[in-house]
């Protein structure tokens, strides 16, 4: 049995960043990712990270922002570590490697983002994300004694002790279909975020809410689970995302008759008002008949200096003229509001402690509570980076409190059982995979998306169940081990579900209007009930609900305005 | 809405068989890119298709693979295009000998467009473990280690961040561009014939910490690389690299660029290639026309006539050239004054003035092709010559 003091399930930067920090403190790490780990979503990160670390800027303004961006639903404790900690940790990345933009005088340089008060996005050309992933595996690579790789194993559920202990993880080794108990003192979730439960969405499509789920199964609390992130700018239809570096750089956006409608939702801030707002400007402009026939709006970044937007938004122009046919810097380019990000998931504390003693989570997958209602460009790299760190610390910091538990062999056999039933279902029993999901992911980008209501969110938890219920008649066309990706799809088609049936009680608990959570039947923000967190806990019966305060340390919940 | 056919080279490990070509019909926009076809083919039809993906807009670096002979990614080439270019190839030129006469099986062409099928095979220069899925770990990733792929910096780092050139940081992030798809490897002409060659993404990535001033190993990674004779003088300029990689890496660039920074640092290059760069632009820039005696010799004895005293490796290497030049002159392909260094026509006088122009615009521009900073340069104006080129490639 491969056993390690820390395990880290998840290899794009949060797992990445936790895994060095462990090794760090002197214990054995593993680190286990389903794809290889430069595969990760997080190379996707276009746009940068932000960091109060200009003169003149302040570690105070950027967490006010933030929690002004989250709807004043992020705890601002951890706001407030996570942003003092930003700078260092830049300068950290700067020194590993990170190739960041420089000004004229070879410092460090930034770029604007949306809702935030100062330039304080530091970024790589439009390769931010890969940048630092890269530079950290560059990392693991040279540490590569201390930090044990399983590139291309599958992680499916998690081992709990007598005590109720984490003790380790089953997994699947890709490559020749074996699978193996891990045990681990510590185990950190790091699989990223849910967005394959919406289609389309800007996501990739290993973004299945892996670890959400396993940690919900396993007993762990989830929190926020109702707020997911509409971006403003995504392609209709394929749903690639537009940097909103792009509206940083200046671009605009205007509806069918050539306007620039931001002005009427936020004037100050116009296209860098904070997302949920502008992306619900966005999709009120479509409803009301002001888009485009396809259901779009238009980003003009024809307004950029093109030796700037070749410089800056090189990435763009390729998925411009790659998937869109478009050359951006002549002429605007259609866009709507799609599924971005996952605000919620496996709840926190600051140092990625969840509820289970043990399993630790970080970046996306995890809740701490940083970006609440809504996340801000740029914060969502900065979030993996410094919990990461954090998480990966103290679970190294327990690995040397404690011995190995001895984990059940009972996971390792139910996981078997359960591989066994998905491969013996004849062809045609049931329903395809992919029908299940593409059902699904309209489901919910038709109910559960920039506008909700509880006819529609009802009749989206309504047909998640059912397909939970198809989902274990559903037939696969792969029995073989070696790279059985059907039966992995198989595997996540059920974590997507569970993450879809929690954010569908979420949001239909949540009575009021915050952040990404729009309710056209409870349109206002409505602090005296609601300024809470939804907290889930799994049943037989599904999600249980319960409540969380959140914590405020300076900044009193106002009128948010743009 | 268009009807395709995609023929795909197969291979199920467990099964006990060898590889065979299969033919799918899907339907999709034509804007839609191959890996879409692919996935529609495996949602619908067979879910035991293999192929590595995940992000779709060419970004993770998994879906490399052959469409139509040519290295690339699935998730970047739009399927209307990939027909395209089949339907101007002929019979099945562009897949691999090996596979071309294994078994077809399927729903068969005639059911689907009317033109040729879209062949997708795994990537070369790489074992298949099954379907598109190549095994990169022992032909890509042991490369890249290879480099010692982390900085190494002088000494404790400053209390800020390194302060360093913008135009540096431009520089090597056209390396960082690279998401490690193997695509350039799989084209490799070099690698198909030295499979020890440590290859264009190795190399790229090389350039990554060679360029970056805040790396302190520069002169002993150049060395590394220039005495491994699988390192930067393995390559044969072939192009090919370029010509894959879908995110404007430029993989020969980046080794012509170390070439260089070899060159710098003194170190001796085998094949004389950075002295032949030199030779070459030298000769061109007196004769107009290539004179290739005079080229072999500026090669290696540079300026020797009269004036200097050639090198005995100069001698020796004008000496080992020398069945080079005369198995032309014995097949009368050259006539003998072409053959002795210097007795070759140049250009008439009127010609050279064009030569001269040339070389002072080559000058003026001498900046590195580097996609980063090719912005920089200006708005409307297509890029001349080899950016132009680049730009349609990347
Ligand atoms: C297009 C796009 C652009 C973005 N731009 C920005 C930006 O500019 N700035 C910003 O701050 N944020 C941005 N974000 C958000 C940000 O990229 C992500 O939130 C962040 O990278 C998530 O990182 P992560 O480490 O939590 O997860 P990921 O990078 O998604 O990594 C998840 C890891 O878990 C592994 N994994 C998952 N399931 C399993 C399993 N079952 N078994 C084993 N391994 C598993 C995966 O293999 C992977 O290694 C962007 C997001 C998108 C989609
Ligand atoms: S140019 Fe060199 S590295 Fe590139 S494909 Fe040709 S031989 Fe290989
Ligand atoms: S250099 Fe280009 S082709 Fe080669 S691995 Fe990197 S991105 Fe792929
Ligand atoms: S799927 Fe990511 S590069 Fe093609």
């Amino acid at each position: 049995m491969p056993s390690h003091d820390v395990l880290v399930i998840g290899a794009g930067l949060a797992g990445q960043r936790a895994a060095l920090a462990a090794a760090e403190e002197g214990v054995s790490v593993g680190i286990i990712s389903k794809v290889h780990p430069v595969r990760s979503h997080s190379n996707a990160a276009q746009g940068g990270i932000n960091a109060a670390l200009n003169p003149g800027d302040s570690w105070e303004s950027h967490a006010f922002d933030t929690i002004k961006g989250s709807d004043y639903l992020s705890d601002q404790d951890a706001v407030e570590i996570m942003t003092r900690e930003a700078p260092e940790e830049i300068l950290h990345l700067e020194h590993l490697g990170v190739t960041f933009h420089r000004n004229e005088e070879g410092k460090l340089g930034t770029r604007a983002f949306g809702g935030a008060s100062a330039a304080r996005t530091y970024y790589v050309a439009d390769i931010t994300g890969q940048a630092i992933m890269h530079v950290l595996y560059e990392q693991l690579m040279k540490y590569s004694e201390q930090i044990a790789r399983y590139e291309e194993w599958f992680c499916s559920s998690l081992a709990i002790d007598e005590n109720g202990e984490c003790c380790g993880v089953v997994t699947r080794n890709v490559a020749d279909g074996q699978v193996e108990l891990f045990q681990a003192k510590s185990v950190i979730l790091c699989t990223g975020g849910n967005g394959m439960v919406w289609k389309p969405s800007t996501n990739a499509l290993i973004c299945t809410g892996d670890g959400i789920a396993m940690a919900y199964r396993a007993g762990a609390k989830l929190m926020d689970m109702e707020m997911i992130q509409y971006h403003p700018t995504t392609l209709a239809g394929k749903g690639f995302l537009i940097t909103e570096g792009a509206r940083g750089e200046g671009a605009h956006l205007l509806n069918a008759k050539g306007e620039r409608f931001m002005e009427r939702y936020a004037p100050n801030k116009m296209e860098l008002a904070s997302r949920d707002v502008v992306s619900r400007a966005e999709q009120t402009e479509i409803n009301e008949g002001r888009g485009f026939p396809d259901g779009t709006v238009a980003l003009d970044i024809t307004v950029v200096p093109k030796k700037r937007v070749h410089e800056a938004l090189r990435e763009i122009v390729l998925v411009g003229r790659d998937f869109a046919g478009v050359d951006i810097t002549r002429e605007p380019i259609h866009i709507k509001p799609g599924n971005h990000y996952t605000m919620g998931g496996v709840k926190t504390d600051v140092d990625g402690r969840t509820d289970i003693p043990g399993l630790y989570s970080a970046g996306e997958t995890a809740c701490v509570s940083v970006h609440g209602g809504n996340r801000l460009g740029a914060n969502s790299l900065l979030d993996t980076l410094i919990f990461g760190k954090r998480s990966g610390r103290d679970a190294a910091a327990r690995a040397k409190r404690i011995d190995y538990a001895r984990a059940s062999k009972q996971v390792l056999e139910d996981e078997e059982n359960l591989v066994a039933d998905i491969i013996s279902r004849e062809k045609g029993s049931g329903r395809r995979i992919s029908e299940i999901k593409l059902e699904l992911g309209q489901t919910m980008d038709a109910k559960v998306a920039v506008f909700r209501d509880e006819a529609g969110i009802t009749e989206a938890l309504e047909t998640v169940r059912r397909l939970k219920e198809e989902a274990k008649t559903a037939y696969i066309d792969d029995h073989g081990s070696v790279f059985n990706q059907d039966l992995l799809g198989a595997i996540e088609l059920g974590y997507m579900l569970d993450n879809a049936e929690c954010t569908c009680v979420a949001a239909l608990e949540r009575k009021e209007s915050r952040g990404a959570q729009y309710r056209t039947d409870f349109p206002e923000r409505n602090d005296t009930d609601w300024l809470k967190h939804i907290d889930l806990e799994r049943t037989d019966d599904g999600p249980e609900i319960s409540y969380s305060e959140v914590t405020i340390t300076q900044w009193e919940p106002q009128e948010r305005t743009y | 809405m268009a009807d395709y056919t995609i023929k795909v080279r197969r291979f199920q490990p467990e099964s006990g068989e060898g590889p065979y070509w299969e033919e799918f019909n899907v339907d999709l926009d034509p804007s839609l890119s191959v890996l879409d076809g692919l996935l529609q083919a495996k949602d619908r039809d067979d879910g035991s298709l293999a192929v590595r993906c995940s992000c779709r807009a060419a970004i993770c670096g998994s879906c490399g693979m052959k469409v139509n002979g040519q290295s690339t990614l699935g998730c970047k080439t739009q399927i209307g295009e990939a027909q395209e270019q089949a339907d101007k190839m002929v019979g099945a030129a562009g897949v691999s000998a090996a596979v071309a006469d294994s078994p077809i099986r399927g729903e068969g062409s005639d059911l689907g467009s009317a033109g040729n099928p879209i062949v997708i095979e795994p990537m070369g220069n790489m074992p298949v473990i099954k379907d598109l899925i190549t095994d990169m770990e022992s032909t890509h990733w042991t490369k890249i280690r290879r480099v010692t792929p982390w900085l190494l910096p002088h000494g404790e780092p400053p209390e800020r961040e390194y302060v360093v050139e913008p135009e540096s940081m431009i520089d090597i992030t056209q390396s960082m561009a690279c998401i490690q798809c193997g695509a350039c490897v799989s084209s490799c002409l070099s690698m198909e014939a030295d499979p020890g060659f440590i290859g264009p993404a190795a190399l790229a990535k090389a350039y990554r910490f060679v360029g970056d001033p805040r790396d302190a190993e520069t002169h002993e990674r150049l060395h590394d690389l220039a005495d491994d004779p699988h390192g930067i003088y393995d390559c044969t300029h072939c192009f090919s690299c370029i010509d894959a990689c879908p995110k404007g890496v430029a993989p020969m660039d980046q080794i012509m660029r170390l070439r260089r920074k070899a060159g710098e640092e003194g170190i001796e290059d085998p094949n004389a290639g950075h002295d032949h760069e030199i030779a070459f632009v030298k000769v061109i820039e007196k004769k107009g026309l290539l004179d290739e005696a005079l080229l072999v010799q500026e090669s290696y004895a540079p300026g020797i006539k009269g004036k200097l005293k050639p090198s005995k490796r100069g001698l020796t290497e004008t000496i080992k050239s020398l069945p080079t030049i005369l198995r032309p002159l014995r097949k009368r392909k050259v006539k003998l004054r072409q053959a002795i260094p210097g007795l070759h026509h140049g250009l008439p006088k009127e010609a050279m003035g064009d030569v001269k122009s040339i070389y002072a615009h080559a000058e003026e521009h001498s900046e590195e092709l580097n996609l980063y900073i090719r912005g920089e340069e200006g708005d409307d104006a297509q890029p001349d010559g080899a950016a132009a080129e680049e730009v349609t490639n990347d």
